[in-house]
């Protein structure tokens, strides 16, 4: 885990802004470093964090399976917890991906307007975590140090959905020690697909074997992606491989600094 | 032919997926084909500064002319006849294969030529003729290779996708009855193996059936686009040509061709121009065939246009950029989505054309990457149309189920619903599922799972749940933040 902010990272000189983070439920109940590790990099940079507790899940899972009647619990819970957030901060493209490709329809379905209309005033204030550090606060070198050799897993929801294009790697090529590896054919999916993994088990999985082919190609120590529902299943099959390879989320990596051993 | 001789009963999709993907030369020969494909179509499209551009108006022409479908296809009945041509309308595949059956019969024809065409696929017409002891000869390359071998294409443009050269080697010496010796798989070896076959059948073949790729509404002119020509051929010889074509390939315009014909070969087999396009408007004196008829299908489509959500698939021209991108298409193939439309397209295609039970796994065989939605030339939001026609599945489902209780999946959504709606009882789900997972922790993992997520264990380690979840941590921080400062502003922990 990455240490607390350390005091020799370089202070930005910004106004501090507050902003709510969304933390998805499997990063929150599976892999709470990745939030901290969120937290850390944005209190570095000088922005006031807040953790709305009434947040749960986006409804990804329920919407994307084809429980839309469901999901409508979740886009009320989600809009309620982050009605005064200046802005909400979610380290998982995908979430946010759901969030502005689905809550406006959702909403309208549901034919309640207040609902339409507080899901239009959310919506926009919603951002992934590479599109609030290069575009809202505009910096791309948040003063990280990760003497490793590691590779870069652009998902499929990061650069179809929200385009962000090359913020990530803009932030990572700014970490002190950090050798960028190229991943061959990163642009193919990693089979995950959320229950796609468990109703489509056998091409999930040979999707996958030949993601973690191509990992091993690489020759990263660390695979770093900004979605740990994809990471859990890449990592996953790294794991099971024992090929020895660590999954990291892009947060981790950004909140690591000299000494604090990753 | 065994293709033609009976209607085959495809497995469904899983198990014909999950078959699929035993089958290890089948995608060594995929891979290699989309990875070629996919690398020359982004090269083509990349080179074109006004892609975008043209995408936009491409999916602009036909969002317009589905909107005012009724209106453009009485336009193309009136300039077809004018131009001597006959049209008929085909409610679904029975009324088209009857119609063409009648026409065949009038002219007392044992075999007629075919130019490759999706369409007469869908509506199985080679084995409605067979039914009354006519031949239908595929003059396409690859669509020849797979009725040779008694199979189904297995991809839009290249139905032979999942062959490779010995095997159709292998094909050719067996059907035309070459000594082995006589042909080797230098692949202008086989082609001109081929051509020597076809080269006779259009000679004497007076009847040609064909799809179409377009026809304008203007004109009357019908537009189809290939490579070999083969097509030129058949559009040309016989004395009767018979196209059918799904209502939505309509366009108002002539010069809406201009937009179509340089998104479909680049997108499609990636080339700037394809060698062959043929548009004929109805019948000349002396040049072509002697009677023409066009043949407009509905088979569906007229209720995909009536759905909000699902019209946008109306739009598709059948390039098949989709399937070459496809990651899922990439692994299982064609053949496993159990109709002449597999991929992403065959996924939002065939549940609301044919609205068959086994259609119902088809929205869900799609990680919803996006890969489709990026390539498609006349911008057809795939992932959105997979996410609805999903909803629409359990909907279905609900409906249908003789009992009161839901299934385990929809009992599951609906219990994590329940948990999500509300954060105190997520927080005591948490709580939870860190002691129900104990019993399935190994050596720090867990290595196997039960119930339906042991799909997930079968190659993949989950780790444990850590002991304190984020929000936890966060907890404590503003607790131990507190403790030290009477005032840390952080309200925010209600
Ligand atoms: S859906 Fe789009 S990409 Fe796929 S075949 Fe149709 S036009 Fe081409």
């Amino acid at each position: 885990m990455p240490d607390l902010p350390s005091s020799g990272a370089p202070r930005v000189a910004r106004v501090p802004q507050r902003v709510a983070v969304f933390v998805p439920c499997y990063v929150d109940t599976l892999f709470p470093e990745a939030a901290q590790a969120v937290v850390v990099v944005l209190e570095r940079l000088g922005v006031e964090v807040a953790f709305p507790r009434a947040q749960t899940c986006c409804g990804q899972m329920h919407v994307n399976t084809g429980y839309q009647r469901e999901a409508l619990a979740m886009v009320r819970t989600f809009v309620r917890a982050f009605a005064d957030a200046e802005a909400v901060v979610a380290p998982s493209a995908s979430c946010v991906a759901l969030v502005r490709d689905h809550y406006a329809h959702l909403a309208a379905r549901s034919g309640d307007a207040a609902l339409e209309r507080a899901v239009a005033d959310v919506v926009p204030r919603v951002r992934e975590l590479s599109e609030f550090l290069v575009d809202d606060l505009g910096i791309e070198d948040v003063g990280a140090s990760f003497p490793h050799a590691v590779t870069f897993h652009p998902t499929c929801h990061s650069v179809r959905m929200l385009h962000v294009g090359d913020r990530p790697r803009r932030l990572l090529r700014q970490v002190r020690g950090l050798r960028l590896m190229e991943l061959p054919r990163s642009d193919q999916c990693c089979g995950f697909g959320g229950t796609f993994a468990v109703k489509n088990a056998d091409t999930s999985a040979a999707m996958l074997a030949d993601k973690v082919a191509d990992v091993i190609g690489s020759r990263a120590e660390v695979l770093v992606a900004a979605d740990n529902s994809c990471l859990m299943h890449i990592g996953g099959g790294l794991s099971r491989q024992r090929t020895g390879v660590r999954t990291m989320h892009l947060a981790e990596v950004l909140a690591s600094t000299e000494g604090a051993g990753a | 032919m065994s293709a033609e001789g009976a209607a085959r009963v495809p497995l469904p999709y899983l198990q014909a997926a999950s078959a699929a993907l035993q089958d290890a030369q089948q995608r060594r020969n995929l891979a290699t084909a989309t990875t070629t494909i996919r690398a020359k179509r982004a090269a083509v499209t990349e080179e074109m500064p006004d892609w975008e551009a043209l995408r936009a108006a491409g999916a602009a022409i036909k969002a317009h002319t589905l909107a005012n479908l009724a209106h453009y296809l009485e336009r193309l009945e009136a300039s077809v006849t004018a131009a001597g041509g006959r049209v008929h309308w085909a409610r679904d595949a029975a009324e088209a294969n009857a119609l063409v059956r009648d026409l065949v019969r009038a002219t007392g024809a044992r075999e007629v030529i075919k130019v490759k065409s999706m369409t007469t696929d869908e509506i199985g017409l080679n084995r409605a003729l067979a039914e009354d002891g006519v031949r239908a000869i595929e003059t396409d390359l690859a669509e020849l290779i797979v009725q040779l071998a008694g199979e189904a294409p297995s991809h839009i443009l290249v139905p032979a996708i999942h062959k490779n050269r010995a095997e159709i080697r292998a094909l050719f010496v067996r059907a035309f009855g070459l000594a082995p010796e006589a042909l080797s798989d230098d692949p202008a070896e086989l082609a001109g193996a081929a051509r020597r076959y076809l080269r006779e059948r259009f000679l004497d073949t007076g009847i040609a059936v064909s799809g179409a790729n377009f026809a304008v509404a203007e004109t009357g002119s019908v537009c189809v686009v290939e490579s070999e020509g083969n097509g030129r051929m058949c559009t040309t010889l016989p004395h009767t040509l018979i196209s059918v074509m799904g209502i939505e390939k309509v366009l108002p315009r002539w010069r809406d061709l201009e937009v179509f014909l340089q998104l479909l070969p680049r997108s499609s087999t990636a080339e700037r121009m394809n060698p062959y396009t043929s548009v004929w408007t109805g019948v000349h004196e002396g040049d072509g065939p002697r009677a023409f008829h066009l043949i407009l299908l509905d088979n569906g489509r007229s209720r995909t246009l009536a759905d909000e959500v699902g019209r946008e698939t109306l739009r598709c021209i059948r390039c098949s950029a989709c399937l070459n991108v496809c990651p899922v298409y990439e692994r299982v193939g064609g053949h496993a989505y159990g109709s002449v439309y597999p991929g992403p397209i065959g996924a939002i295609l065939n549940p609301q054309l044919r609205d068959e039970p086994r259609d119902e796994a088809l929205p869900y065989a799609s990680t919803l990457c996006g890969a489709c939605f990026e390539v498609c030339p006349v911008a057809i939001d795939i992932p959105r149309i997979l996410v609805e026609l999903r909803h629409r599945t359990v909907e279905r489902k609900r409906e249908r189920s003789p009992l009161p209780v839901p299934s385990a999946e929809d009992a599951a959504m609906q219990l994590a619903a329940g948990v999500f709606s509300n954060h105190r009882r997520y927080e005591a789900a948490q709580r939870m599922a860190r002691w129900g997972q104990l019993p399935f922790v190994r050596q720090g993992a867990l290595r196997s799972l039960p119930g339906p997520l042991a799909g997930w264990s079968v190659v993949r380690d989950l780790r444990p749940l850590p002991r304190q979840t984020f929000r936890e941590w966060w907890r404590t921080r503003t607790a131990a933040e507190r403790a030290t400062s009477a005032d840390t502003g952080g309200g925010d922990d209600a």
